[in-house]
C-alpha cells in the first residue's frame, strides 16, 4: 500500500512515462499532449477562421479519449491514492514564502494563493492563469509540440527540433521564474 | 474497443502525472529554480528508457500491432519555430506550473481554476492557427 499512497519517486514515474508513449507508438498513435487542443478547436468550428484548424478532426478523436482518461486519471490519484501534500525543497519553499507571500509549499498540492476557488475572485489572479494557458497553447503550436511531444517523445527519437524546442521551454520558464515573477508577485 | 484503450491510457498517464508531482505547481518552480532532481529524474529517466526503445523499434523494424507505421517521422527542420515557440511554451509553463497533459490531470483533481489554465490554452491555440501565416517558422 505504501508504493501506492506515497508521492511516486522519479525513477518510478520516468519509466512509466516511456511505457506510455511505447504503448501509443505500438497502437500507432503518438505521445503528445497538446495536439488534442488543435482538435478541439477544430471540432468547435475553427476551420472556418483558419486554414490550420481545417482537417478532418473525427480522426484524431482518440486523442481526445486519452484527455478524457487522464481527467479520470487525476480524479483517482487525488481522491483514493493517498495524501496530495507537496513536499519540496525546504530552501525554495522558504524563498516562495519570503519572496513572494506563496506560504502553501508544504501544505497543499497547488498554491493555495494561486488556485483555491476563493482567488478566482481576484481579477489579476485569474488574468495570470488565463495568460500562462495562453502561453501554453499558443507556444505548443508554435513550437509544434509540448513537453511529452518534443521533451519525450522527440528527444527519445533524437530530433535536433526537439532540442531547441526543449532549450526554449527552459529559457522561458527560466526567464519567467527568476525575472517575471519577482515583477508580479 | 479501440477508444477504451485511449481512455485506459490515458487514466494511466494521468495518475502517473499526479502521483510523480509533476502536475504540480511547486514541482515545476522548484525544477526552475533548481531545487531538486526530481524533475530531472522523471524528464531524464523517461528520456534514457525512450532513447534506448526508439532505436530498438527502428533497427528491428518493429511495426504497430494493428499496421501501418510507427509514428516516428521525423521533425521538419528549422530553428525559429521551435525556438520562439520553446520559450513562450515556458514561460506559460512557469507561470501556470502546468503543462497541456497535467491541465486535464488538475481538472479529474477537482482543481476549478485550472478550468481558466485550459480555456487559456484553447484561446491561445486558437490564436496561433489566426495567426500563423504571419509568423516566421
Amino acid at each position: 500500500m505504501h508504493l501506492i499512497t506515497e508521492p511516486w519517486p522519479w525513477y518510478v514515474a520516468g519509466p512509466l512515462i516511456a511505457i506510455v508513449m511505447f504503448t501509443l507508438l505500438l497502437i500507432g498513435k503518438k505521445f503528445g499532449m497538446s495536439s488534442n487542443l488543435r482538435t478541439v478547436c477544430a471540432a468547435a468550428g475553427g476551420g472556418k477562421a483558419a486554414s490550420f484548424f481545417d482537417f478532418n478532426w473525427r480522426e484524431d478523436r482518440w486523442n481526445l479519449m486519452v484527455v478524457f482518461g487522464a481527467v479520470v486519471g487525476g480524479y483517482i490519484a487525488s481522491h483514493f491514492m493517498g495524501d496530495t501534500t507537496v513536499f519540496i525543497h525546504p530552501d525554495v519553499a522558504a524563498q516562495l514564502s519570503q519572496d513572494y507571500g506563496i506560504h502553501s509549499a508544504g501544505e497543499a498540492y497547488l498554491p493555495t494563493e494561486i488556485f483555491s476557488t476563493e482567488r478566482l475572485s481576484n481579477p489579476l489572479n485569474v488574468l495570470l492563469l488565463l495568460v500562462g494557458g495562453i502561453l501554453v497553447g499558443f507556444g505548443a503550436r508554435y513550437a509544434g509540440g509540448c513537453t511529452s511531444g518534443h521533451a519525450i517523445s522527440g528527444l527519445s527519437n533524437l530530433q535536433i527540433p526537439s532540442l531547441i524546442a526543449v532549450i526554449g521551454f527552459f529559457i522561458g520558464g527560466l526567464t519567467m521564474v527568476h525575472f517575471i515573477f519577482p515583477l508580479i508577485f | 474497443m479501440r477508444y477504451i484503450a485511449y481512455f485506459a491510457i490515458g487514466v494511466f498517464f494521468g495518475i502517473i502525472m499526479f502521483k510523480s508531482e509533476a502536475a504540480s505547481w511547486f514541482r515545476i518552480y522548484e525544477m526552475f529554480q533548481f531545487g531538486s532532481f526530481h524533475m530531472y529524474g522523471i524528464i531524464g529517466s523517461a528520456l534514457a528508457l525512450g532513447v534506448i526503445g526508439v532505436q530498438f523499434i527502428k533497427r528491428k523494424n518493429v511495426q504497430p500491432l494493428n499496421g501501418g507505421t510507427m509514428n516516428l517521422q521525423p521533425k521538419n527542420k528549422g530553428i525559429t519555430r521551435y525556438l520562439l515557440g520553446g520559450i513562450l511554451f515556458g514561460l506559460g509553463w512557469a507561470l501556470a506550473g502546468a503543462c497541456p497533459g497535467p491541465m486535464y490531470v488538475l481538472a479529474g483533481a477537482g482543481y476549478a481554476s485550472i478550468l481558466i489554465v485550459i480555456l487559456g490554452a484553447i484561446v491561445g491555440t486558437f490564436l496561433y492557427g489566426l495567426l500563423r501565416d504571419k509568423l516566421p517558422h
